[in-house]
């Protein structure tokens, strides 16, 4: 069964929180918008992957380090659920 | 290089029939006048080169993206401002062709761009962005009657006074994000373009590029519809790194090809005896190598990905993979350029010589500023942090 739930995506938003340096507050943010286009840029993008892999013990493969990826809370989120799966 | 297709085979030699012809013939006076090459360029359209990357359904050409790099390269060793006009040309049809999805006004612009072989020119560098082409100031604002409009302060504009129609990046709507962009064609007539300047450069002196304001009022569907964040990584990019890439090779080519009938006088004046210069060529030569292999393999990587796996063009490694072919290629050609120099000596050096490798020089120095190097390692030391396979 999955764990991905709410404290995830709390854990997820304390990220963007952290790292994504947006102009407008995270907790403004719905799960499903575009991060990017709250003005996310790459270079915040890259520090929001590294802290991802570095809070949930885990490492993106090439294949998921795209923007669309990572251009939502839920992006993330299924990413890292995608993840967990197959370690399970 | 694999075999060409008959088609692609057919456009390559037309191609290399004008580089050698006519574009050789007045590639010097337009390097000292800093004049746009209107004879190559006037040949190419002739010889349907505008339109060769057209789906053959809309009139155009249908020529691989192969044929066009191998095109970059030949026209490339002849002249270096008519090769970069073609390649940036091309960059601009290669984008369209490929994100259109389906939009019927950039279908019947395609078509127009092949049977009226109508020249593009991009507007994608921005005053006050420092460089970053992902992010924009100007933005399409809309307007009455359905027309959008922007206004963009452009450092730079290849070719900007000579092109037909603009393919430009700005901001979805004015209150869109820096990088929440799109591209827009505007054609002749709905851009006014203010000169800022002009073009007195080093070197690509003939591809005319100053400065411009450009403004701009359209109809709406003149937008690509696909967010620029993603033809930029699926296309506009690799493809311009590919098709610059090929233009610099042949430059360098062209070059050592001068090295190479300096090393043969030489040995024909004095039969028998050591010639010097053919040593020192020969290392010239392992560096041509490394540039060609390069250039080659970006191609060949991009191939393999562009049709059915695009969504492997988005990954940082793959960013990664075609940023190192711009960088490697711009600094390893001029590397090439001034090796020859050095190999001729003072035969290299004059300008009046057969020898000379001047302007294939100061052409090439012009590969490492075409997107500033520095600020391409400094976006490839990010993704060297996160991404997983760097090859």
């Amino acid at each position: 069964m999955s764990t991905i739930g709410i404290n995830t995506r709390t854990e997820i938003r304390r990220v963007l929180q952290d790292h994504a340096r947006l102009p407008v507050d995270i907790d403004s943010i719905g799960d499903e918008a575009d991060l990017f286009q709250a003005g996310m840029t790459s270079h915040a993008s890259v520090n929001v992957m590294l802290a991802l892999e570095d809070a949930f013990d885990i490492e993106f493969p090439d294949r998921m380090l795209k923007r669309s990826v990572f251009e939502s809370v839920d992006g993330i989120a299924s990413a890292l659920e995608e993840l967990e799966d197959k370690a399970a | 290089m694999s075999v060409l297709l008959e088609r692609d085979q057919a456009f390559v030699d037309d191609v290399r029939a004008i580089a050698d012809g006519v574009a050789a013939e007045h590639a010097e006076e337009v390097d000292r006048d800093a004049r746009f090459p209107v004879e190559a360029v006037s040949a190419l359209r002739e010889a349907g080169a505008m339109g060769a990357y057209v789906p053959e359904e809309l009139g155009g050409g249908g020529v691989s993206l192969e044929a066009l790099a191998r095109s970059c390269y030949e026209l490339g060793r002849r002249c270096s401002s008519t090769a970069m006009v073609f390649a940036m040309h091309q960059i601009e049809v290669v984008t369209i062709a490929r994100h259109l999805e389906g939009a019927p006004w950039f279908e019947s612009y395609l078509r127009d761009v092949a049977a009226q072989q109508r020249l593009i020119a991009s507007v994608t560098s921005e005053i006050g962005t420092g460089g970053d082409m992902s992010r924009s100031i100007a933005a399409v604002t809309p307007g009455e009657d359905g027309l959008a409009s922007f206004e963009k302060q452009a450092p730079t504009v290849s070719y900007g006074a000579h092109a037909d129609d603009l393919l430009t990046t700005a901001r979805r709507h004015p209150q869109a994000e820096a990088g929440d962009q799109v591209m827009v064609l505007t054609l002749a007539g709905q851009a006014t373009l203010t000169p800022v300047g002009i073009w007195d450069t080093l070197g690509m002196r003939g591809t005319c590029s100053p400065g411009f304001v450009v403004s701009a009022q359209f109809p709406a569907e003149q937008v690509l519809e696909a967010p620029f964040s993603q033809v930029m990584n699926e296309s506009f990019v690799p493809v311009s790194h590919i098709l610059w890439s090929h233009v610099w090779l042949g430059i360098a080519t062209e070059a050592f090809e001068r090295g190479r009938r300096f090393v043969r006088e030489a040995a024909r004046r004095k039969p028998g005896e050591p010639v010097p210069a053919a040593a020192a060529l020969s290392r010239v030569m392992s560096e041509l190598s490394l540039l060609r292999a390069e250039v080659e393999l970006g191609l060949r990587e991009f191939l393999l990905h562009s049709e059915g796996d695009r969504e492997h063009l988005k990954t940082m490694g793959a960013m990664l993979r075609f940023n190192n072919l711009k960088l490697a290629a711009s600094e390893q050609a001029p590397r090439v350029c001034q090796g020859v120099l050095e190999v001729i000596g003072i035969a290299a050096y004059r300008n009046d010589s057969p020898f000379s490798v001047g302007r294939h020089l100061r052409d090439a120095l012009s590969a490492r500023l075409m997107i500033a190097n520095e600020r391409m390692h400094a976006v490839d030391a990010g993704l060297l942090m996160i991404a997983k396979a760097v090859y």
